[in-house]
């Protein structure tokens, strides 16, 4: 009674802070972003600038050295800031794209590698490491570009390499499936039978585990699907390889890279894939050593063991750190910059200096790395989620 | 007199005797065992020897080194005015007979201070710093900074040993010799100033990573503490922050610092060039260091928070004196290596313009006396973060080894 008729001083209620504590915090942000707004507001009055995004529509008129898009500086419709910012989006998607599947490949094979029983091997993949993630990213683009894509000889003395892959002053030169309709049917064709043969393996799995079968009737059709697939993938795609004209000239045919993309690639995924290797060997020795222990002692052989009892165990440690250096390949993505690449961040600077729209460019910017990353993050999570442990 | 062998009380006891293995058969073991180990070894082998030997010619024939030496000093501390230098000479010896008094001190109790590896590593300092090809008086410098190091480290031992409550006040004394730093480097009081856009190269590089990991320190526990809270507004604005903020890349973030911090503020008030990286820098690395710490909070117990509630104390005191010391502590590690990237990160202010390591080279590069020599200078620049980096990781993982045993 005696409490209740005092009160509970007000400085020493739980409940009262909690709200306090979200008033001031709410004051302090309206505060900040007030007086924020307020000095911005000021200051684009007096450069005479207005907010909006109409400038998007106004013709760009600077080239880019590469687009996939039909980008036409000299067209005012075709060469709108919009549209030359698109352009930039397909490059930074074009090199995360396949930054990210050639970094994991690198990545898994030096983790895998630094366990591997040939001494050198697992030397090398510990030096790669070392020296790969201890020089700034930016260091070692500016290497492969500057020191040696650009002195590469020029397109008179060109290197050639099986006489399949040409390179010079002009770019790389690879491989590449030639016709575009062929091309279209084909990579369907290999979907549709990649999609199948997961049903399929999934089924052997089940026969195998559950009833008891050998599951000799599925392995017959999954060799059956290997075997189209490998020669669709021989012959059906038309690889056209880059060759020599007669007299002296350009190359012809197949895909030509330029040196920017190159080193960029090159760059990003020997820094990342360090990383990653490093995230792999972790994964693999937080698998207990029982478990390589007891699937030897069931007369599984070494690459079984490895491929069913360590690695879908390791892909649970390994799944998380590789969702970050995922995302931090895309985010490295915008140091083409500094190497001349038009990604989606040095167009937006170049739009930058010619509109003097740093709010705009900016929100543009944060816009699409987000969206990018989450798109990242998200897709790791439903992978995250599929192999961890059900318990119960 | 017979002399008496000392037996060993106990054979049983002893370790078993090593296996010699010659080695010949270490190779045969682990580089030519099986069929396909024998062909990754040569097919590697013949690699490297052709790529070294490539780099070889390279290296004795055609590079041209001497455009290393020739700008050691725009390398070192960018543009600084040259009469100033032993400024920096004399904050760099301030630096050694500090690192060098807190290694004795910390090591008070170790019986063999200078031990064999600890001498061998001076002494391939020493080696190294007479190999280089820079001026004499740079080599006598460098040897004397090292005695220097070996001196302090002996006082150091010597007063640890006699005053064993000196160890606490060695993080006060670094920032001591912190602002001292910025004195010397920035002058006034007495001293000539030196505007910071004179200030550059690897001097700046380190200025500019130990300022932002400091600054973000605070506002990384404030993030970290806000994402954990229960109070709904306060955690929504910690996580937009650390979200927005991580998933925007870098040099987006300090292109921001560089061009849009001006448009924010009033007229008049306009940071330079090297303030505005530095708070582009902490506003990104806090929100990664943010994340390290809520890590460590995660991994303290229940109970902690529930005793020192039993105890009595309050919410802001239980935080800052039960459960944050051990969340730190639990992820020193992770800072360490969050201090490593921000480290390497410096290296984007090039992009905007600030003439730190990498930036001065690239300034170097657009010198017409040096076109061309971009293979020399950024291996030499390479090198150099190399050293540090590795440094700071293999030091780290020293750090997680004892703190391990220490559970």
């Amino acid at each position: 009674m005696t409490v209740k008729e005092q009160g509970i001083p007000l400085w020493r209620d739980d409940r009262f802070w909690k709200v306090a504590l979200q008033i001031l915090a709410v004051l302090v942000v309206i505060a900040i972003f007030t007086l924020l707004g307020y000095n911005l507001n000021v200051n684009m009055q007096q450069v005479g600038i207005e907010f909006g995004f109409d400038f998007l529509q106004s013709q760009a008129s600077f080239a880019i050295g590469e687009d996939l898009t039909n980008y036409d500086p000299s067209d005012p419709v075709a060469g709108s800031y919009a549209r030359v910012m698109f352009a930039g989006l397909i490059n930074t998607l074009r090199v995360v794209v396949v930054g990210l599947i050639l970094t994991t490949i690198v990545g898994i094979t030096a983790g895998v590698a630094s366990f591997s029983d040939n001494w050198l091997l697992q030397k090398i993949s510990q030096v790669y490491v070392e020296i790969a993630r201890n020089i700034p990213i930016l260091v070692q683009l500016l290497f492969w570009y500057l020191a040696v894509f650009s002195k590469l000889p020029r397109p008179e003395d060109r290197l050639s390499f099986l006489g399949m892959f040409y390179a010079s002053k002009r770019g790389l030169y690879l491989p590449w499936p030639g016709e575009v309709g062929r091309f279209s049917i084909c990579a369907a064709v290999l979907i549709v039978g990649a999609i199948a043969a997961f049903f399929v393996w999934r089924s052997r799995v089940k026969a195998i585990v559950i009833k008891g079968e050998s599951g000799q009737n599925q392995s017959m059709i999954l060799w059956v699907i290997t075997a189209i697939s490998v020669l669709i993938l021989l012959f059906g795609l038309g690889w056209q390889f880059p060759h020599e004209p007669t007299e002296i000239g350009e190359i012809e045919g197949g895909l030509r890279l330029t040196l920017e993309i190159s080193a960029l690639l090159v760059g990003l995924i020997i820094y990342t894939g360090a990383f990653i290797s490093e995230i792999v060997r972790a994964g693999i020795q937080s698998v207990a050593r029982g478990q390589w222990e007891a699937s030897k002692a069931l007369g599984l052989k070494s690459n079984l063991t490895m491929r069913l009892v360590v690695f879908p165990q390791a892909l649970r440690v390994i799944i998380p750190p590789l969702n970050s250096q995922y995302q931090n390949l895309a985010k490295n993505s915008s140091l083409a910059l500094a190497i001349a690449y038009p990604d989606i961040y040095s167009v937006s600077n170049t739009t930058f200096n010619q509109t003097g729209r740093p709010i705009e460019v900016m929100i543009l910017i944060m816009t699409t790395y987000l969206l990018m990353n989450m798109v990242i993050s998200l897709s790791m999570n439903q992978l995250n989620r599929s192999v961890q442990l059900r318990e119960r | 007199m017979t002399t008496i062998t000392p037996q060993n009380p106990n054979p049983n006891l002893s370790p078993p005797a090593e296996i010699q293995i010659s080695p010949i058969n270490w190779v045969m073991k682990n580089l030519l065992t099986p069929w396909y180990n024998a062909l990754i070894t040569f097919i590697i082998v013949g690699i490297f020897c052709y790529a070294g030997y490539g780099f070889c010619v390279w290296a004795f024939t055609e590079a041209q080194w001497t455009v290393i030496p020739a700008n050691l000093h725009l390398f070192g501390a960018g543009r600084y005015p040259s009469e100033e230098y032993w400024r920096l000479w004399v904050l760099l010896s301030i630096i050694v007979i500090f690192s060098g008094i807190s290694w004795g001190i910390v090591a008070r109790n170790v019986t063999h201070l200078f031990s064999r590896n600890v001498l061998i590593g001076l002494a391939i300092a020493a080696l190294i710093s007479f190999i280089l090809p820079i001026p004499l008086l740079y080599k006598l410098a460098i040897i004397g900074l090292l005695i220097l190091l070996s001196l302090a480290a002996w006082g150091g031992q010597k007063i640890g040993a006699k005053m064993p409550g000196l160890g606490q006040y060695i993080a006060i004394n670094w920032f001591l010799v912190y602002l001292i730093g910025l004195w010397l480097i920035g002058g006034g009081l007495g001293l000539e100033e030196v505007t910071t856009s004179k200030w550059g190269g690897l001097m700046l590089t380190v200025l500019m990573a130990t300022i932002s990991i400091a600054l973000c320190f605070p506002i990384g526990v404030i993030f970290a503490l806000g994402r954990q809270s229960n109070l709904p507004v306060v955690k929504l604005f910690s996580v937009l922050y650390i979200e927005i903020i991580r998933g925007i890349p870098l040099i987006a973030i300090l292109f921001m610092g560089q061009v849009m911090i001006p448009l924010f503020l009033p007229e008049g008030m306009r940071p330079d060039r090297v303030l505005r990286a530095i708070i582009g820098l902490t506003l990104f690395s806090s929100a990664y260091l943010a994340e390290n710490i809520r890590g460590g909070l995660q991994a303290i117990p229940r109970g902690q928070t529930e005793a020192a509630k039993a105890l009595g104390l309050n919410p802001p005191l239980t935080v800052s004196f039960i459960v944050m010391p051990q969340a730190i502590k639990a992820v020193i590690p992770a800072i360490v290596g969050q201090f490593i990237s921000l480290f390497q990160d410096t290296t984007l202010l090039s992009i905007v313009g600030v003439e730190e390591f990498l930036g001065i080279s690239r300034s170097v590069l657009a010198n017409p006396n040096f076109l061309g020599r971009s293979s020399e200078v950024l291996l030499f620049n390479a090198l150099g973060f190399w050293v540090f980096c590795y440094a700071m990781s293999t030091g780290s993982k020293y750090i997680e080894k004892r703190l391990n045993v220490e559970h």
